[in-house]
């Protein structure tokens, strides 16, 4: 009875202790959460929207760096879905099997987590060194970069997800592969590639160090893609450690902008999307 | 028919489809080839730009203490020292916490709870690194400096040996901080890759081990972790890999200081941290190199982890397969 007695304490202890972990896990959510509403909402007005970064010491908006970012947001989602999609379909039809696809594959997860101001340093050589100058270009290709793989795994998964029996029935009506691949498989895993795509959107549109030292940022309202671009990241780590108490009220501000677009985009991706997806 | 004879079947139909098809294909895999061009494009542009700093210094970049731009001489031991306290810091909270999620989500929680934690837990990961950063520095290292460093130092500073790593002035920010935050960041990506290994156990392995009166932590040490340790090893080196790289919140607490202390409470660097705040300021082709050569460090070390993490993870697959 008193081994009985110990194993009981022993399960209830650690049953426990997983419970507590959770609640751990959940708090530091609530917490940054609440920063953010109680320091970012009160700043958080419409000239953020329609007035351009201040100097310090005078009111001002984010316009500027709010434009930039959706700027370089968008095109490097136009860089950087096609080519994710591509590669995600190569893996999983043409080279299925293939050497190179494992190797892809193998790789592709790797750069998945490989750490962001990385693939900044190695655009820097490559565009800003080559070009002489810091421009949205390098910042879109770096952020790109970070999309692709993304966009790759979760296209590779979605496709596969299809099954066989559909391809072949389409081979069996005499579609040829280009046809199958986009009549039938491309149509049946559209909400699952869509998903990767928005999620991989989500994940750019926060990540500030590979944009350090490729959009660089811009006092000023600029569309040239060409020269250095204002955006939302970068302004918000220029601001928050700057000592101007207006700048450090904008970044908050755009913080809670960023956060917030970023945990909409997720929640929207994760509830419309996502459930078509388990139905099959 | 096995699968792979029926995807060969599927390429008959190409020869019907002509230029298009080649097109198809030929694109799609240059797409493919691209992300693996990626990576040796990256390793090559990072050597060839560390060169002029790993032929000045040797081998000695790796073991040098001194970070100074003014007399030119670098060594990369401080920011190393760093990234590696701060990972593991990480890596000890981090992972028995991830642990007790994964195993709250599978193994204890109503299924209709299951979908909503496991959604929060991931939304951790969504929220942008800076804003991390700019929680830890503004909101966090202050209560932290007034109310717990303090006593941390008080009642653990004086221990013998394990008392210098709390002694130092309550700043608030410094490594404990970083690693702190660290831990917090890869909370969900441990989690998530532990509960899909979790998931994988056999429900009939468990209902025996019921069976057999075992209580449900019983079941999680004798049956569940076992059974996939291989894999939860490979969630736990995908949070290393994460925490070794991760950069703007870790720059803002970190307190940017070459130095190395014993002291979690002190300022130090890391890898990342050092490219995110020289590496525009970077003036003397030494000092740019030396950046680049610890930016290939970083890189060396986290495509290891990472691909290690990979590596296990398919161990556990694999299995999977075998079993079923």
């Amino acid at each position: 009875m008193k081994l009985y007695t110990r194993r009981r304490i022993v399960n209830a202890v650690n049953l426990t202790l997983s419970v507590i972990t959770t609640v751990f896990g959940l708090f530091w959510l609530v917490w940054l959460l609440w920063t953010l509403f109680d320091s970012g909402l009160q700043w958080l007005k419409p000239e953020i929207f329609t007035q351009m970064t201040p100097p310090p010491g005078s009111a001002g908006g984010l316009k500027n760096a709010i434009v930039g970012s959706l700027i370089l947001t968008g095109v490097a989602t136009l860089i950087g879905t096609p080519l994710g999609v591509l590669a995600g379909t190569y893996l999983a039809e043409f080279g299925r099997y293939s050497r190179v696809a494992s190797i892809v594959r193998f790789v592709n997860d790797v750069l998945l987590s490989a750490p962001s101001i990385i693939i900044g340093v190695f655009v820097y050589e490559m565009v800003v060194v080559t070009t002489g100058h810091f421009s949205g270009w390098a910042g879109s290709l770096a952020l790109a970069l970070i999309m692709i793989p993304v966009v790759v795994r979760t296209t590779e998964d979605m496709m596969r997800l299809v099954p066989d029996t559909l391809r072949e029935a389409a081979a069996a009506l005499g579609a040829p592969r280009w046809r199958i691949i986009c009549t039938v498989v491309y149509r049946a895993s559209l909400a699952g590639i869509l998903t990767g795509v928005l999620l991989a959107i989500a994940r750019i549109s926060g990540e500030t160090a590979p944009l350090l030292f490729t959009a660089l940022n811009n006092q000023f309202s600029s569309t040239d893609m060409s020269g250095p671009m204002p955006n939302l990241p970068v302004v918000i780590f220029q601001f928050a450690m700057s000592p101007y108490d207006d700048w450090q009220h904008l970044a908050w501000a755009g913080a809670l902008l960023i956060t917030l677009s970023v945990l909409i985009l997720n929640i929207v991706t994760r509830t419309v999307l996502r459930p078509r997806r388990q139905e099959k | 028919m096995n699968r792979r004879s029926a995807a060969n079947l599927l390429d008959i139909n190409s020869r019907r489809g002509g230029l298009i098809d080649v097109l198809f294909r030929n694109i799609s895999w240059l797409s493919a080839f691209l992300v693996f061009a990626m990576v040796i494009a990256i390793l090559v542009s990072l050597w060839h730009g560390a060169l002029p700093a790993l032929d000045k210094f040797g081998l000695g970049f790796l073991t040098s203490k001194e970070w100074n731009p003014v007399t030119e001489h670098f060594g990369a031991l401080p920011a190393i020292f760093g990234t590696l306290v701060t990972s593991i810091i990480a890596m000890l909270i981090g992972v028995p916490v991830s642990f007790g999620i994964a195993m709250f989500i599978t193994e204890l929680s109503p299924n209709w709870l299951k979908r909503p934690i496991a959604t929060a837990v991931e939304l951790l990961a969504a929220i942008p690194s800076i804003i991390y950063g700019m929680w830890g520095l503004f909101v966090f290292a202050p209560l932290f400096a007034d109310h717990v460093q303090p006593w941390l130092t008080e009642k653990l500073g004086d221990l013998p040996g394990v008392g210098l790593l709390f002694q130092g002035p309550p700043m608030g920010i410094g490594m404990f901080t970083a690693g702190l935050i660290l831990a917090i960041m890869v909370i969900p990506f441990i989690s998530s890759v532990m509960r899909d290994v979790l998931e994988v156990v056999p429900p009939l392995l468990k209902e025996s081990a019921y069976g057999l009166g075992a209580t449900t932590w019983e079941v999680v040490r004798y049956v569940v972790i076992p059974y996939t340790k291989v894999g939860i090893a490979g969630g736990i080196m995908l949070g290393l890999g994460r925490a070794l790289g991760e950069t703007m919140a870790v720059t803002f607490v970190i307190g940017n200081a070459h130095e190395i202390n014993a002291s979690l409470f002190m300022p130090s660097n890391t890898i990342s941290s050092t490219l995110a705040n020289e590496f525009t300021e970077a003036t003397g082709a030494t000092y740019m190199s030396s950046l680049l050569a610890v930016g290939l460090i970083l890189f060396v070390i986290t495509f290891l982890v990472l691909a290690l993490a990979k590596l296990l993870l398919l161990r556990l697959t694999a299995k999977e397969g075998k079993r079923s």
